[in-house]
């Protein structure tokens, strides 16, 4: 059967959400970009086809990412698949005023030039319906700083890969409680060489492992966020 | 051919490589973010010292301080222009430091990735990564590098990059890859599946092997994966001391000295031919393995049991190799599309 041309156009909507949830498992681009155009021509809400087809089919991607089973090349891939989709919905997301999951400021710190792991972050934030602001490498406190003045973030991500740059996420939290702003923001961390001791010792509200657990941890913090405000 | 490392590597059972060059700068003042290699011209004696302490610990190898002196990595700093400045500079302290030692010692001059991503996922081709990396190595053999030190890969398309680059030189070399995800390397490569990729290259390396990663008792199950395929290439360990850890400003990793003696001792057993650390890998350390190698008998291929039980636990369930019916298996749904 997997030979067999399936016409996109033909499948019902149950078929065709099913069908999206595989495509950025395979990177199929074009494929998700005519699945939403689809969704979007039947009446659906930009907001359900981001959710339903998009978010959940990046959910699959994300688990066996976090379970060893698929590796960089196929996430990086996936990821360009749900961009084709997502470029499609961003607009009308904005037209229709649908409900935001939350939003991220995301940099690789001074002097670290790794951005691999950072990209997958970003993107599977944005997979998962978040607005995502990615400050590159490089980023100096001052950087980072500005970026979370004009954006007005819910977190503030931060990425190293090396030993001699992972102290550098400390003199930017240290930095935010000089200037009281710390607990404005929900700061997390990755890369290779940290762990959750190191995360807790320099006062980052997380580390996170991977990309996948990354989305998961933001989601959680947004739901006690969203419970504090309205308790 | 023979250089300084072919001359050792047939004359003896094993071999000490070197330990961390990042934790030793850092302790030395070195500021995150800082490049290590702009130290080179501007504080060679922390260069010196830093080469110094691997030689008086017992290392028949060691790295130069390098790693990110290819152009991707040095135009973070605007530097990009000084490649074969700072790399000729690395290797030149590091040969005066090796001649004045008294015995053989290897300058091994250390290559690391881009930091940049393959077509088609990324940008990088094959054709500017064996330009950069072609770069670097002259600038490594003009400073007087025994071999270049291909370290820290994760794709395979970078590994023969840079063995192409290596060749373009007329350098000898050894590489290594970092398996840190679940047993692999970031883009996916398993142990088995970098064996099979170092014996098809034209320009094979004089040892192939893993650095860094999670831990030594990760590191040792690559190595059993390795010996697994039996290849001829002699082998290249270098585990990192543990994992890191924050304490007063500095980053301190938590294997003990005489951990990584275990770990050395049960990386010769495994069959490994040349055994260093990597990050958190400091003089004591490597004074240590080298007490151990010398001192304990040669014992059999130490089992996964005996690996864990001596270093530690392992990061995840399977490495990936094998077709392991508890592996973790790629399923799909549906049939793919045509």
């Amino acid at each position: 059967m997997s030979d067999d041309e399936i016409i996109l156009s033909e499948l019902s909507d149950d078929e065709l959400v099913l069908q999206m949830h595989d495509d950025p498992y395979d990177g199929l681009r074009e494929e998700i970009e005519e699945g939403v155009n689809i969704l979007i021509a039947r009446g659906w809400a930009p907001y359900d086809a981001l959710t339903k087809a998009l978010v959940a089919g990046m959910t699959i991607v994300g688990a066996d990412f976090r379970d060893g089973i698929l590796f960089v090349p196929e996430v990086l891939l996936a990821a360009n698949a749900m961009k084709g989709g997502m470029a499609i919905l961003k607009p009308l997301l904005i037209a229709t005023g649908a409900p935001r999951m939350g939003k991220m400021v995301i940099g690789t710190v001074k002097g670290d030039i790794h951005d691999i792991g950072k990209n997958l972050v970003g993107m599977m934030m944005e997979g998962a319906g978040f607005e995502v602001r990615d400050l590159g490498i490089n980023n100096s406190v001052e950087k980072y700083l500005e970026a979370l003045e004009a954006e007005q973030p819910d977190i503030l991500g931060m990425s190293a890969l090396l030993t001699t740059t992972m102290p550098y996420m400390k003199v930017v939290i240290d930095t935010l409680k000089e200037k009281g702003m710390r607990e404005d923001y929900i700061v997390l961390v990755g890369g290779a060489p940290l762990n959750e001791e190191f995360g807790k010792a320099i006062g980052a509200d997380a580390y996170c492992r991977d990309a996948a657990v990354a989305v998961e941890t933001a989601k959680g913090f947004m739901m006690r966020k969203h419970n504090r405000a309205s308790a | 051919m023979t250089n300084a490392l072919t001359k050792l590597l047939d004359s003896r059972d094993w071999l000490l490589a070197d330990g961390a060059t990042g934790t030793n700068l850092f302790n030395m003042g070195l500021e995150a973010g800082e490049p290590p290699e702009f130290w080179n011209v501007d504080k060679p004696a922390n260069i010196r010292k830093l080469y110094k302490g691997a030689v008086d610990a017992g290392s028949d190898i060691f790295l130069t301080n390098s790693f990110g002196g290819n152009a991707s990595r040095l135009k973070l700093h605007q530097a990009q222009g000084r490649v074969m400045e700072l790399n000729l500079i690395a290797a030149e302290i590091a040969r005066d430091v090796a001649d004045a030692s008294g015995r053989t010692i290897v300058v091994a001059g250390s290559v690391g990735p881009t930091g940049e991503i393959f077509e088609p996922m990324g940008t990088l081709t094959h054709a500017s990564a064996v330009e950069m990396f072609h770069e670097q190595a002259e600038g490594l053999k003009a400073g007087g590098a025994d071999v270049l030190w291909i370290e820290t890969i994760s794709a395979p398309e970078e590994y023969r990059a840079a063995a192409e680059a290596a060749k373009l030189a007329g350098m000898p070399y050894c590489g290594t890859m970092s398996f840190d995800t679940a047993g692999r390397t970031m883009m996916g490569t398993t142990s088995a599946a970098m064996v099979e990729m170092v014996e098809k290259l034209a320009y094979p390396p004089l040892a192939f092997g893993a650095n860094c990663g999670v831990g030594a008792s990760d590191l040792m199950r690559t190595m059993l994966g390795f010996a697994a395929q039996g290849s001829s290439i002699p082998l290249i360990a270098k585990g990192n001391a543990g994992i890191p850890k924050y304490h007063d400003g500095h980053i301190h990793y938590d294997g003990t000295p005489d951990l990584m003696a275990e770990y050395a001792v049960l990386a010769r057993d495994a069959g490994v031919k040349i055994i260093g650390g990597c990050c958190g890998t400091m003089p004591e350390h490597l004074a240590a393995m080298r007490a151990a190698l010398e001192s304990r008998p040669k014992g059999p291929r130490p089992t996964l049991e005996q690996i864990s039980a001596a270093l530690g636990g392992f990061s995840s369930a399977s490495d990936g190799t094998g077709d392991d019916a508890n592996a973790p298996k790629r399923e799909r749904r549906g049939g793919r599309r045509a």
